[in-house]
């Protein structure tokens, strides 16, 4: 919960990890992946306030009592959702598990949401280990990260016919909710691994789904905002997009925001620290003192206090179905639709 | 022998030659050229027998940065300074990026992409990067468009008045910027007429803009350009941070 100048908001952090990058965890022959990619995460995390930064040794692995301050304590958040990264081409254990997330989890119910995730390649093994760790974890989500390695394979698309056969199991078994990883950081060699016409097919033909493209999508942001108009059911996952350019490059922010904004809107906007690249605490407090930093905007549409309360939980919350305490809510008829009771929304 | 040597340049004369050369080599998809971004780690020159050896060290954001467009800035730049007078040879190195070697070993053996990436740890490259460059050719175009006609509405042109103008309507009220030089070099590339006799706004097949699609065609501009600002933000933002720039 964070409080300011008189507004309660109701925090969801709905894209965070509890990851293992230490140089223990690297598949041997292949550390220098391992090495690249959480380096590549420390780089990113120098994009937010110095004093937020943490040494490379301390940033490969967060303890759990570092994980519970810099979230909750410090942090505001209400509720944590975990998005899972496997790469286990390149870390031994995973990158960041549902087992390990869901580790969190057992301990602190009340805190977090597990989602799982799948690998269409992994086959029958992996549909099997999608289903139980669905049902294990209760989980309403999965993340997807179509750009990881896999064997041979450097990357696969939702309109793959496996992925379909994996998205109809997640809508039988109850998870409605799909992050698709849409953004920087790793590059299979497929040319088009980060086009997201794509996700607009699994979209249209997967109404009962709800696709959540992490990162807007950058860096094919104007895509995503464009397929984001017309499907009902795709929103934007702010993770990256606060923490990357609102402290570094306020204006850039002023900008990507006023387009999401303006083509996507503020009801289908979720907020996501990404921690552990960054802490929650920094990225809240700035977006609710956020405005415009100039006139040079006027033409954008503006983000007042109801906004910044949907994008910082109430649409989560929505979309996973928790309870908010009355003094959070705003009055009826605001808010994210869940996709049963939604209309189709005029593109 | 006089006059070789009195016209021979002197090294720094070389140096300089391809550091101009590398400016004209951008990243695709910032649509700026790698020297603006620091993306060129160092310029040395060797001497071989025969004359002087140009070697380039270029460096990206993150180790992960695409493999396609690392491909396309490397070979770009070794045939851009391959042009450069006074070399006798040149070679173009990428750094510190998880394709390194695969894409260092096709350029310097001049084979295109899948050749290069065929068989190595890294493989499965699906298609040459022509069509990709010609996608964020375009895509340059759009972005291009929102830089050189939003101060044209800004001073007050309406949907209707940049409809109807031409690109030398627009040299005539603001100058030839920047901006409007590279939306026509982008053009050119595209194959789209250039003159000052053809139309201002046109879309990324060469199609004119009427005053109806006006609005949503400049709107979209917007986002492209939006989107390239972005992404630049991020990656000039990470390699400050990689290189202790």
């Amino acid at each position: 919960m964070y409080e300011k100048n008189g507004e309660k908001y109701f925090i969801v952090d709905s894209h965070m990890h509890y990851w293992d990058a230490s140089p223990e965890n690297w598949v041997e022959g292949a550390e220098q992946y391992a090495k690249g990619w959480i380096e590549c995460f420390h780089a990113y995390q120098g994009l937010g306030p110095a004093e937020t930064h943490q040494p490379i040794e301390e940033f490969q692995r967060v303890s759990e009592d570092q994980l519970m301050r810099e979230v909750f304590e410090e942090g505001y958040v209400d509720k944590a959702i975990f998005q899972s990264t496997y790469l286990r081409e390149w870390y031994k254990d995973g990158f960041n598990t549902t087992e390990r997330n869901g580790s969190l989890f057992e301990k602190h119910p009340d805190k977090f949401i597990v989602n799982t995730r799948f690998d269409p390649r992994d086959g029958d093994k992996g549909m099997r280990e999608f289903e139980e760790n669905t049902k294990r974890f209760n989980a309403i989500g999965a993340k997807l990260y179509t750009a990881e390695w896999n064997g041979d394979s450097r990357g696969f698309k939702l309109t793959d016919p496996e992925a379909y056969r994996f998205l109809e199991r997640a809508q039988e078994l109850g998870v409605k909710n799909i992050h698709v990883h849409k953004g920087p950081t790793i590059w299979p060699l497929d040319k088009d691994a980060f086009d997201v016409s794509d996700v607009d097919h699994a979209a249209t033909d997967f109404q009962g789904l709800n696709f959540i493209v992490e990162h807007v999508g950058l860096p094919r942001i104007e895509d995503f905002c464009f397929m984001a108009t017309q499907e009902p059911n795709v929103y934007a996952g702010l993770s990256v997009v606060i923490g990357g350019l609102m402290h570094a490059r306020p204006k850039f922010f002023a900008k990507v925001m006023g387009e999401l904004l303006f083509w996507v809107g503020e009801d289908k906007m979720t907020f996501g620290s990404d921690y552990n690249i960054w802490t929650p605490r920094w990225q809240i407090e700035g977006l609710v003192d956020w405005d415009y930093p100039s006139d040079e905007f006027s033409d954008y549409p503006r983000l007042g206090v109801e906004g910044k309360k949907k994008i910082l939980g109430l649409n989560a919350a929505k979309l996973y179905g928790i309870d908010v305490p009355a003094e959070f809510q705003l009055p009826a008829g605001e808010g994210a639709q869940l996709v049963d009771e939604r209309e189709v929304a005029q593109a | 022998m006089t006059i070789s040597f009195l016209t021979r340049p002197t090294s720094e004369e070389v140096v300089g030659r391809v550091w101009e050369a590398l400016r004209t080599v951008r990243d695709p998809e910032l649509d700026t050229d790698v020297v603006s971004l620091d993306f060129v780690a160092s310029v040395e020159l060797a001497e071989a027998d025969s004359g002087p050896v140009a070697h380039v060290r270029l460096r990206l954001p993150t180790y992960f940065c695409a493999p396609n467009f690392a491909f396309l800035m490397v070979a770009d730049a070794w045939d851009a300074v391959s042009g450069v007078e006074g070399l006798v040879d040149v070679e173009v190195v990428l750094i510190d990026h998880f394709a390194s070697d695969a894409i260092n070993a096709g350029v310097a053996a001049r084979a295109g992409f899948v050749t290069s990436m065929a068989g190595t740890e890294v493989g499965e490259a699906v298609s040459e990067l022509h069509d990709l460059r010609r996608t964020f050719t375009e895509r340059a175009l759009m972005a291009g468009t929102d830089l050189v006609v939003r101060p044209l509405m800004r001073a007050g042109a309406t949907p209707e008045q940049v409809a109807g103008m031409t690109l030398g309507d627009a040299v005539e009220s603001s100058g030839s910027s920047d901006d409007l030089r590279r939306l026509r070099a982008r053009r050119r590339e595209l194959g789209i007429p250039s003159e000052d006799s053809d139309p201002l706004v046109v879309d990324p097949s060469g199609a004119t803009v009427g005053v109806e699609a006006l609005p949503l065609h400049l709107r979209k501009a917007r986002s492209y350009q939006v989107g390239v600002d972005a992404n630049t933000s991020i990656c000039r933002g990470q390699l400050a941070v990689r290189y202790g720039l």
